[in-house]
């Protein structure tokens, strides 16, 4: 969730405190992909290092951990794609700064 | 139940579950430094676009009822459970996008009650907000006992402890940032819910086999059978033997009153759409959030099925033996048996998740209500807008207290889905018998409104009653379907006869809140003809109705 942090001022708002109307704009797309993402991550790793005996018997010899963290990391960059190249304008203000 | 519940959670899954939490307050302190006005407080400003408030609505009611509920009533029943979202939802949420939303949106009304309060008068707005933020109290509650069970349960923490600590968490990320917060984590709740829900119903598939497998299994089973294999005709749902009578029951009681006074008419659900920028977007926001819904019993009432097959304790009970279990603990089982750690913390984030999205929109939607519909109009009027978000605040935190008491009473029943039924058949039917005469007949008064409700809803009690002292004897869903029904028909009974003896509002009062006395502008997005099909309500509406009509062919 540390990665939260540095997106949501890239998209400059929450600096902004003197337009509250604007204030509106950070993405949850970017937040989705940050927790998503983080899911992933910590998943892949559990698939690589902690990938044990009873493990695999619970999901029937198969490496879960690793392919849902793959899916999720997938996923995660699908928002964060989608984030960059379509920006949600909230409330756009009179100089269009976001464009 | 604790003993065969216990998970061995390890520190990685614990670590994603307080990440979630992190992230959770995170956006609740975001939101907090925009929220001016008060209209910005209550609906976030009207300016989240449709497929961010079209999941919020999908996942106001992906709550702890709707998880358990559903994949108990999969384990137990299998496919006919189906129809709760191709019957029970899917056909009532598209009738609200284009039919219903216009009259919400346009005519500007901020919460279901003020609808009322401009249609029929004080009368029905009074009856309307009190049964309304009573509904409200009572169902969080529900949703936080449910919540603390499975802390309980999962982690072994003391039940009040878990009550608590849920309450805690849930009343300062709606103090801190108002709707604009519960929306945006009712989205990322989403997203969080099917990550632990799809990987489960994925490796529970592998368990069994695939899809062959878990045929074979199904219909080989103790309790099981072909008939849980196939959504129609249900009988064993429905509690009718004749399969006729079980399909006009599914589709009239479930699909018609029960839904339809269920989607249209909850202003849990019906807030999300209001927070959008335009006539289109708000219509949009159920069609959306109708491709979603539609997919979403595969991640949860599969899962059920594959306990029913899979987990020893679920099999037991399907056979009828002592099980120490009850189908309401299915998905929970199967969790501790096929997800490793890792992704058991996922699935424990997205569970706690599920239940604190129910919550969080119910205790918004009677903080609207309180302040606006009750405070507001009857006991303080014209102050500045600061002080109803005030009050909002203080609505919030009483009705979270409120909520911890009615878990207690939610403790005391032992079927959750039947008694939540029934509080809808009591509250929603009437006024959805109400709304959709109002809105068609200009003549009905404001006698009627008040008095319709009144009786629909003694009506459904009476009902009720007679059940429970054995005057007349349904099965479980069966009654709730049947006094659903039952306030309806009264409902519009009186109505009529109450109008055709008191005197009608005048037209020129009646603009933007009766169909003939609408113009087609203020119903109407006049940007509306040059919107994409994908942004076209009606378009996307029609494409929802086929998709479900196969899902439903497909299914037979």
């Amino acid at each position: 969730m540390s990665k939260a942090q540095p997106t949501s001022d890239r998209d400059g708002d929450a600096r902004e405190g003197a337009e509250p109307r604007r204030a509106g704009a950070f993405d949850v797309r970017v937040v989705i992909a940050a927790l998503i993402g983080f899911y992933g991550i910590v998943l892949i790793i559990m698939g690589l290092v902690a990938d044990t005996a009873q493990a695999r018997a619970k999901t029937g010899d198969v490496n879960a951990n690793l392919w849902a963290g793959l899916g999720m990391a997938v996923v995660a960059l699908a928002f964060v794609v989608w984030a960059r190249l379509r920006p949600v304008i909230i409330e756009p203000p009179s100089d269009s700064t976001d464009s | 139940m604790d003993e065969p519940l216990r998970i061995s959670a390890s520190i990685v899954d614990y670590a994603l579950v307080v990440a979630y939490f992190a992230v959770v307050l995170l956006v609740g302190l975001a939101a907090r430094r925009r929220v001016s006005g008060s209209l910005d407080f209550f609906l976030s400003g009207r300016s989240l676009p449709a497929w961010i408030t079209g999941l919020a609505f999908i996942s106001a009611n992906l709550g702890a009822v709707e998880i358990i509920g559903m994949s108990a009533n999969g384990a137990q029943y299998g496919m006919p459970t189906m129809h709760y979202y191709w019957i029970g939802a899917i056909p009532a949420m598209l009738f609200l996008g284009v039919v219903m939303m216009p009259f919400y949106y346009g005519s500007k009304v901020r919460s279901v009650p003020e609808f009322m309060l401009r249609r029929f008068g004080p009368g029905a707005h009074l009856v309307n907000a009190i049964s309304f933020a009573l509904a409200q109290i009572l169902i969080a509650g529900i949703n936080l006992f449910l919540l603390a069970t499975v802390v309980n349960s999962l982690l072994g923490w003391p039940l009040w402890v878990a009550l608590l600590l849920a309450a805690a968490i849930v009343l300062s990320y709606i103090t801190l940032g108002g709707l604009s917060a519960a929306i945006y984590n009712e989205v990322l709740q989403f997203f969080v819910i099917v990550a632990a829900l799809l990987p489960l119903t994925l490796i529970g598939l592998h368990r069994v086999g695939g899809v062959g497998g878990l045929i074979d299994r199904v219909e080989q089973s103790v309790g099981g059978g072909a008939e849980q294999l196939r959504a129609w005709p249900g009988s064993e749902l429905a509690g009718f033997d004749n399969p006729i009578l079980s399909v006009v029951g599914i589709v009239l009681g479930l699909g018609f009153v029960l839904s339809f006074g269920y989607w249209t008419t909850n202003f849990v659900e019906v807030q999300r759409a209001l927070a959008t920028p335009s006539m289109s977007a708000a219509r949009n926001t159920p069609i959306v959030a109708s491709f979603p819904k539609m997919f979403i019993p595969f991640v949860v009432v599969i899962p059920g099925m594959i306990a029913g097959v899979l987990v020893p304790e679920v099999m037991r009970l399907k056979a009828e033996q002592a099980a120490g279990v009850t189908y309401n603990d299915a998905i929970l089982l199967l969790i501790r048996d096929v997800l490793p750690n890792g992704l058991l913390g996922v699935a424990l984030a997205g569970l706690l998740a599920a239940f604190m999205a129910g919550m969080a929109a119910n205790i918004s939607a009677f903080n609207t209500v309180f302040s606006y519909d009750l405070w507001q109009r009857y006991v303080r009027q014209d102050r500045p807008d600061g002080y109803y978000v005030k009050v909002g605040r203080w609505a919030t935190v009483g009705a979270t207290l409120l909520a911890i008491g009615t878990a207690f009473i939610a403790a005391g029943y032992s079927n959750l889905m039947n008694y939540l039924q029934t509080l809808f058949g009591f509250f929603n039917a009437p006024l959805f018998a109400t709304f959709i005469l109002g809105i068609l007949w200009k003549r009905m008064t404001a006698t009627a409104g008040w008095a319709g409700l009144v009786a629909g809803t003694l009506g459904a009690v009476a009902v009720w009653v007679m059940n429970e002292a054995g005057v007349i004897s349904l099965p479980g869903q069966g009654a709730a379907f049947v006094s659903a029904g039952v306030a309806f028909v009264v409902d519009i009974v009186v109505s009529v006869l109450v109008t055709l003896v008191t005197a009608p509002k005048p037209a020129s009062e009646l603009s933007g809140l009766v169909l003939s006395e609408t113009p087609k502008r203020l119903r109407t997005d006049p940007a509306a003809n040059r919107l994409p099909w994908y942004r076209a309500p009606a378009k996307l509406a029609g494409i929802s109705l086929v998709l479900v009509i196969v899902l439903n062919l497909i299914f037979r």
